[in-house]
């Protein structure tokens, strides 16, 4: 097993690409999911919590995925998978010194690059990133990968906090992601565990050219 | 290919649609050889159920032979299937736990967030029934494309002519599950509320599930002699008080089981703001939630309660009281319908239970918004229509 913090070096970039990538600030209290013990008393994971957190949108979603933690890890590990069950992600490539480059769909055909760094990396436990000083998306989140009980198979949990930048660019993406950031990191995850534990992602259109994602490429060649 | 759509509150059509193809790879495509009409299409057709939109194909009772299959479905060409009418992938967790109807994936991701809503979790998927199960395909159509199709559907010996197994896709397993979720004793007296298609096939399955006596409730003359051929004991509801002959039936104890095979359908998926449009509209809620509360009454003390009526939303004056009191067991759900198929199609095969005597109509599928009409309208006498898409229109 592998554990180092990264600044700067590692490997790619990260899930920044779930559609509502963005941040850079130290946001590490906001990405926990243990409880938190500076506010209250219980154990419920802290992006569940009432409060709000500032100038910072938090969300956050754990699906159970009845894969093993080493498969389930090694298919996010290779972020260009991520592309299959991300809606809004349109690629990811390598950047210099280990980082990444998440390009995402933006309206009108146009696109947002995001460049993250790895903050930290457990082998099979926890992938953390954060876009690098002078992203267009200011943004930090993490997943992490737990033994579920029994036969269950593995809880999958994403944070993702960011922080809506100004400007010309801060104001598309707000227009294309902030609306309903939850809704979309929920959805990717629902397709991420149709595409594990079934092969393939539910679907129930009649023709190939009318799945949501045919639909939405028609759109943006339109 | 042709296929029956829907456009409207007693509006359907049979048009020209695009024919379904092979899109995931676990897919097959199934040319529909037999479909039959729901009592629970009735409430998509009166337009009370919220999430159709114009040109959805209805249908979840399904079969036909297999033309086209995906590089992952195990199927072969030529074959007869039955395809039952929830779709499950046979991977999750809920499958996993033979709770197929609870299927995780089959409901498309962005369509899950209606069902979460209303219930907590999002409903899995089922053929033709509204956007808040996924929006799939039904099958009252010529072909029909199968999800999974290495899973949910069941290969049939072809010495058996579809209309003997058809009620495999829905009915059947939900009669048959409704009479085990009530956990029958060979003693039992078990009541029955409500004789259409399912309250028949769960007096047929406790019966043979050995209960001592079966009764039936309901108000259509014909579907009581149904009953009543069945070898359940009959009440007229309109002609008795059913509370007082339930407690004498049943010796004075009350009833070991009952079952609920009325449903509030005419909700069913409500938002609570629909309920009380529907209940002003059809003017017959307090009439449906009345067949729960009676069950919960006739109940003996440490009874079972099952439920395969479909609720879709709240209801006003449940009998919490009567429930907690007297420390029943509650079985509910929609059916699982993949953990019965084989044990009902031996049962079918053998003779123990034969389901054909329920049609009173085959049309063909040109004929299928008349066949609608007269389910609806003739509930008495058209007890279930099912439609042939291969047949010749006969006017």
């Amino acid at each position: 097993m592998t554990s180092h913090d990264n600044e700067g070096g590692g490997t790619f970039g990260t899930a920044a690409g779930i559609g509502l990538a963005l941040g850079a600030a130290a946001l590490g209290a906001f990405l926990t999911t243990r409880p938190r013990k500076d506010h209250n008393g219980d154990d419920a994971p802290g992006f569940t919590q009432r409060r709000s957190f500032g100038h910072y949108d938090v969300v956050g979603r754990t699906v159970t995925i009845r894969k093993p933690r080493a498969e389930l890890y090694a298919f996010w590990r290779n972020f260009q998978n991520l592309t299959q069950v991300m809606e809004n992600l349109e690629s990811v490539r390598p950047s210099t010194d280990g980082r990444s480059i998440w390009t995402i769909k933006a309206p009108g055909g146009r696109t947002v690059d995001v460049e993250t760094q790895i903050a930290r990396e457990v082998e099979n436990e926890l992938i953390a990133w954060r876009s690098v000083e002078g992203s267009d998306i200011d943004t930090e989140g993490r997943v992490t990968f737990e033994d579920a009980p029994g036969e269950r198979g593995t809880r999958v949990s994403l944070i993702i906090a960011y922080h809506p930048p100004g400007g010309e660019v801060g104001r598309l993406v707000a227009k294309t992601f902030l609306r309903e950031p939850a809704v979309q990191a929920r959805h990717d995850l629902k397709r991420l565990k149709m595409l594990m534990e079934t092969g393939e992602i539910a679907t129930s259109a009649r023709r190939k050219d009318q799945t949501r994602a045919a639909q939405q490429t028609q759109q943006e060649n339109a | 290919m042709r296929a029956l759509t829907w456009h409207g509150a007693k509006d359907v059509r049979v048009d020209t649609v695009d024919d379904p193809e092979i899109v995931n790879p676990r897919d097959a495509i199934i040319k529909i050889t037999s479909t039959a009409i729901c009592g629970s299409d009735l409430h998509l057709y009166d337009g009370v159920i919220p999430g159709c939109k114009p040109g959805d194909i209805l249908g979840h009772e399904n079969m036909g032979e297999v033309v086209e299959v995906g590089p992952k479905s195990t199927l072969k060409k030529g074959q007869r299937v039955v395809i039952p009418f929830t779709i499950s992938c046979g991977g999750c967790f809920h499958c996993n736990m033979e709770q197929y109807s609870a299927c995780e994936n089959s409901n498309p991701a962005e369509k899950q967030d209606a069902s979460a809503a209303l219930y907590g979790q999002p409903m899995g998927g089922l053929f033709g029934y509204s956007h808040l199960t996924g929006g799939y395909s039904g099958g009252q159509a010529e072909y029909l494309r199968v999800p999974y199709s290495d899973f949910g559907p069941i290969v049939i010996p072809d010495h058996l002519e579809d209309d003997k197994v058809l009620f495999l896709s829905d009915i059947l397993p939900t009669g048959w599950m409704a009479a085990e979720n009530a956990d029958i004793q060979p003693d039992d007296t078990v009541a029955v509320w409500g004789c259409g298609p399912v309250g028949l096939f769960a007096i047929q399955s406790a019966l043979a599930m050995g209960a001592a006596q079966v009764i039936a409730i309901d108000h259509y003359p014909h579907r009581l002699e149904l009953a009543r051929k069945l070898g359940a004991k009959i009440i007229n509801f309109r002609e008795t008080h059913v509370q007082d002959a339930l407690m004498e039936m049943s010796g004075g104890i009350g009833v070991d089981a009952v079952i609920d095979a009325v449903g509030m359908e005419a909700h069913g998926f409500a938002f609570d703001n629909m309920l009380e449009v529907v209940k002003q509209k059809v003017g017959i809620g307090a009439d449906r939630a009345h067949a729960l509360r009676m069950a919960l009454l006739a109940v003996r003390f440490g009874g079972k309660v099952s439920i395969p009526g479909v609720y879709g939303g709240l209801t006003d004056k449940f009998p919490t009281g009567a429930l907690m009191e007297k420390g029943v067991q509650l079985k509910t759900g929609q059916t699982h319908v993949q953990k019965y198929l084989k044990t009902l199609l031996a049962k079918i095969e053998d003779g123990t239970l034969d389901t054909t005597f329920l049609i009173s109509h085959r049309l063909p599928l040109e004929q299928a918004a008349e066949g609608y009409k007269n389910f609806k309208e003739q509930q008495d006498t058209w007890t279930k229509v099912v439609l042939k898409p291969g047949m010749e229109a006969t006017a």
